[in-house]
Formats: C-alpha cells, sequence, structure tokens
C-alpha cells in the first residue's frame, strides 16, 4: 500500500541575524499545506544546512535571511549541494532582499525569490509545481 | 543491488533516499530493507521517551556527545506528530542537536507520524534498521512528547529511557500508565527546578506499588540536560542496563520479540491486503457485503467461505 508522498522542506536561517519570526511563520504556513517541514532553527552556517536537507532527504530549501550576507549565503549553498550531488533540491529564499540582487541569485542557482510582503499561499504553490516528481 | 552497498559504505545520501522510500512505503523499500536485514541486529538501541518539552531532544543531544567522545557512531530518530487536521507537521528536534549537524558519525533523521499511534512513525522501525545496516552502533530514538499509553517504543529500544520533569502536577499522572512499566531507567530533567526531589520521590513511591521487576530495579536520575549535569550517570545508567541484558540473555528475547512484532505485524497487513484485493476481484466485495446487509447470507459463512477459497 504505497502511501500518499509527503513534500518535505527544509526551512532554515542562515547567517548571524537575531529572530526568526519569518521564519516560523513560513515553517507553520507550510505544515498547514500538509507539508513536512524540517526547522533547525537560528544560526546555521551553508555547511549545517546542507548537511541536514541531505540527511533529511527534502525536497527543497527555504531560506530566510535578513542580515544582507544573502549574496554569499544562498549561492554557497547551492554550490555546496551540487558539489554533494543533491542539486535536485529546490533552493529559494525570503526576506530583505534587494531587487537587484535577485538576477544574480537566480543565475547562481537560487531557484525562486520571495520578497517581503508576498503571500505565504504563492510560496507554497510554488513548491508544490517546482519539487522533483519521484516516489 | 547497488543502493545496498552504497547504505554499507555509509553513504548518506542513499541512507537518507532509502528512508524515504521506507516512510512512503515504495515497493523499492521492501527490496532493499530484504537485503539489508541480515546484516541489521548489531545496533544498541536507546529509546527515549516522555512528556512535550521534557527535554527528550535536549538528553539526545547530549548522549550523543558523550557515546561520540567515546568514539561510538550514533543514529538519531526523532519522531515529531503529524497534524491530524492537514496532515503536515514541523518536525523541530533538530535545533536541540546543532552541534553534531556536521559529525559525519552522526545521522540524525526527523520523522512525522503520519497518523500512526503509539509515539512513533509506521516505518520507525524499518528506519532503525537502516541505521543499523549502515553500521550505527549506537541508535537513539526520541518518541513524540507522548501521554500514557503510546509506548510502542518499547517494541523498538533495547533500553527505555523515561523522561520526566518537577512540577507536572501533584501526582506524576502524566507518566503513570504504561510508561511507568516500560521504564529501565528514569530521568528527572530540569532538576535545577524546583520539586526535582519530591518527583524523584513520588516515582520511588509508585515503583513500590508496581509489580516486582526481574532483577532490574530502574534507577531514577536527575539531570540538567541544558547543563550537561546527570549525562555521565544517564550513560553509565544505560551501560549497566546493557551489561545486564547481555549477563542475562535479556537481548536476545528482545530481539526475538522485536522478531516476533515486525513479523505478525507484516503478515497481518500483508495478509489481510491480499485478501481483499482477492475478494474485490470483479466487484465481489461489494456484492457480498449486500447480500450481507439483505440477510441473504450472514457474515461468519461469507468470511468462511472466502478464507475457503484462497486454501485457508
Ligand atoms: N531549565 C531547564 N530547561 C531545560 C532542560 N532541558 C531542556 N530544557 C529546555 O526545555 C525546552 C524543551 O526541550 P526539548 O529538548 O526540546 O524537549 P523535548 O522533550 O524534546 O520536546 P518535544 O520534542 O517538543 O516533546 C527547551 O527550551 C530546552 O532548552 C533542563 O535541564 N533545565
Ligand atoms: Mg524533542
Amino acid at each position: 500500500m504505497s502511501e500518499e508522498r509527503k513534500i518535505r522542506v527544509l526551512v532554515a536561517k542562515p547567517g548571524l541575524d537575531g529572530h526568526d519570526r519569518g521564519a516560523k511563520v513560513i515553517a507553520r504556513a507550510f505544515r498547514d499545506a500538509g507539508f513536512e517541514v524540517i526547522y533547525t532553527g537560528l544560526r546555521q552556517t551553508p555547511e549545517m544546512i546542507v548537511s541536514a536537507a541531505i540527511q533529511e532527504d527534502v525536497d527543497a530549501i527555504g531560506l530566510s535571511c535578513l542580515s544582507g550576507a544573502h549574496m554569499y549565503l544562498f549561492p554557497r549553498i547551492v554550490e555546496l549541494l551540487r558539489e554533494r550531488g543533491a542539486d535536485d533540491v529546490v533552493v529559494f529564499g525570503g526576506g530583505t532582499i534587494p531587487d537587484e540582487d535577485i538576477a544574480t541569485l537566480k543565475e547562481a542557482g537560487i531557484a525562486e525569490i520571495f520578497t517581503p510582503g508576498t503571500s505565504t499561499s504563492v510560496a507554497i504553490d510554488y513548491v508544490r509545481t517546482h519539487v522533483r516528481q519521484r516516489a | 543491488m547497488e543502493i545496498i552497498e552504497r547504505i554499507r559504505r555509509q553513504d548518506v545520501r542513499a541512507i537518507a533516499r532509502l528512508m524515504s522510500l521506507v516512510e512512503n512505503n515504495a515497493p523499492e523499500a521492501t527490496a532493499a530493507l530484504k537485503e539489508l536485514y541480515p546484516i541489521t541486529g548489531q545496533a544498541f538501541i536507546v529509546g527515549i521517551t516522555g512528556p512535550p518539552g521534557s527535554g527528550k531532544s535536549t538528553l539526545t543531544d547530549q548522549l550523543t556527545k558523550e557515546f561520540r567522545r567515546d568514539g561510538k557512531t550514533v543514529g538519531i530518530i526523532a519522531v515529531d506528530p503529524t497534524s491530524p487536521f492537514t496532515g503536515g507537521a514541523i518536525l523541530a528536534d533538530r535545533i536541540r542537536m546543532q552541534q553534531h549537524s556536521l559529525d559525519a558519525g552522526v545521522f540524525i533523521r526527523s520523522m512525522a507520524t503520519r497518523g500512526h499511534l503509539g509515539g512513533l512513525a509506521r516505518a520507525t522501525g524499518d528506519v532503525v534498521n537502516v541505521l543499523d545496516a549502515a553500521g550505527k552502533e549506537l541508535i537513539l530514538v526520541e518518541t513524540v512528547g507522548v501521554g500514557q499509553d503510546e509506548v510502542e517504543v518499547v517494541k523498538t529500544a533495547d533500553t527505555c529511557v523515561v523522561v520526566s520533569v518537577p512540577g507536572l502536577g501533584d501526582d506524576v499522572q502524566a507518566i503513570k500508565a504504561g510508561i511507568l512499566e516500560i521504564a529501565d531507567i528514569f530521568v528527572v530533567n530540569k532538576a535545577d527546578r524546583e520539586g526535582a526531589d519530591k518527583t524523584v520521590t513520588e516515582l520511588q513511591a509508585m515503583m513500590g506499588l508496581g509489580p516486582g521487576r526481574s532483577d532490574w530495579s530502574p534507577p531514577i536520575l536527575k539531570t540538567v540536560a541544558t547543563q550537561g549535569q546527570g549525562i555521565a550517570e544517564l550513560v553509565q545508567g544505560i551501560l549497566a542496563h546493557r551489561a545486564h541484558l547481555d549477563r542475562r540473555g535479556l537481548r536476545q528475547m528482545r530481539q526475538r520479540e522485536r522478531s516476533r512484532a515486525l513479523f505478525l505485524e507484516l503478515l497481518q497487513e500483508q495478509g489481510t491486503r491480499r485478501l481483499l484485493e482477492r475478494a474485490s476481484a470483479n466487484g465481489t466485495l461489494e456484492h457480498t457485503i449486500e447480500r450481507i446487509a439483505k440477510r441473504e447470507m450472514d457474515p461468519y459463512s461469507a468470511v468462511e467461505e472466502l478464507l475457503a477459497k484462497a486454501g485457508l
């Protein structure tokens, strides 16, 4: 009896900035959408995020960043996933990210950036339609 | 089979993928579990259970640190509840285990119950087996924050650690019922809080009332998990219990019980499914049910007939 496959998403907060309110809001919204959300808390290095993502076999990683270090942190995560052969994991981000950075981030392999004010349902639909199809 | 080789070589991605297949009850999972089964049964499995927020994850983290210092490889399975309304879950136990996230000797996996009752997920036992086959020497299984009768972990673990905290109420109601009987070790965590000694005394009193147990009387240990206090004693307690199991041949007995439970569960699940499939072929099941409803046939004979057709 094959069960319904659950979408698994890691919600992480890279960087050193203090609070994780935004990350918690999106984690709850994903749970309410029926996803299994692995929540790892504050102050995560790219290495820690990628290691957790691989052990948890997630379909997607949602990154929340308010520190301004996204131009380093986000691409580094994509790079580490590639190195470990896990580049089928969809990486998306949110937080205070200036419009002019978005194109560069997408070029670096970040699949999507949700700017502040984006409804959580947009992110939910995005994940549903973009995660890999598999068993 | 390639995946088996990769599991044995401790390829993290392969282990993680197989766990997902197992959780999703995919056909490939069964094939892999068949191959892995002969090399399982090596790991020592410790269950950690107790009420929500009692410090199970923090204790798991501290135990891992201690066993790693000893050079043991560790697998952790942390179970959190699936929301019955949305089917989703927030799996947050890893928050307390971040110090191990870059240690190649530690594999942490979060699992949602997906509607399974008893404090574990349906597939937790199989995921334990995957970690076992991947060579993890110690496997820590953190159950969901349990109330009273979610004691399935006892079927999976060699040693069951039951965690409580001071001030759960005037009595230790929350850990009464079934939980008392499954404890091999009691931990009163958050001993930095008022009332820890009172909780210890209450536990002692309750154990005095319970049915006498073989020749192992569960120690009651005070810990402050957030500060690492009492962890060395907890490790000693676990090792002592393990030695006790080995001395009395009880570990084999527990493994045998585990094998029995696993086998009977699979038999039940698959036997029922096959019979139902057979009975449902070209609508006969519905037809039979209709006849039973109309009193043209009685359900007792219908079952006998169906089983007879299956050669049983
Ligand atoms: N004061 C004090 N707080 C503690 C102690 N151990 C854990 N905590 C805190 O208690 C809270 C819950 O700890 P966890 O380890 O997440 O508890 P848990 O039993 O795993 O929780 P669930 O998995 O949600 O059931 C956290 O804020 C911990 O920091 C302790 O010994 N003393
Ligand atoms: Mg926990």
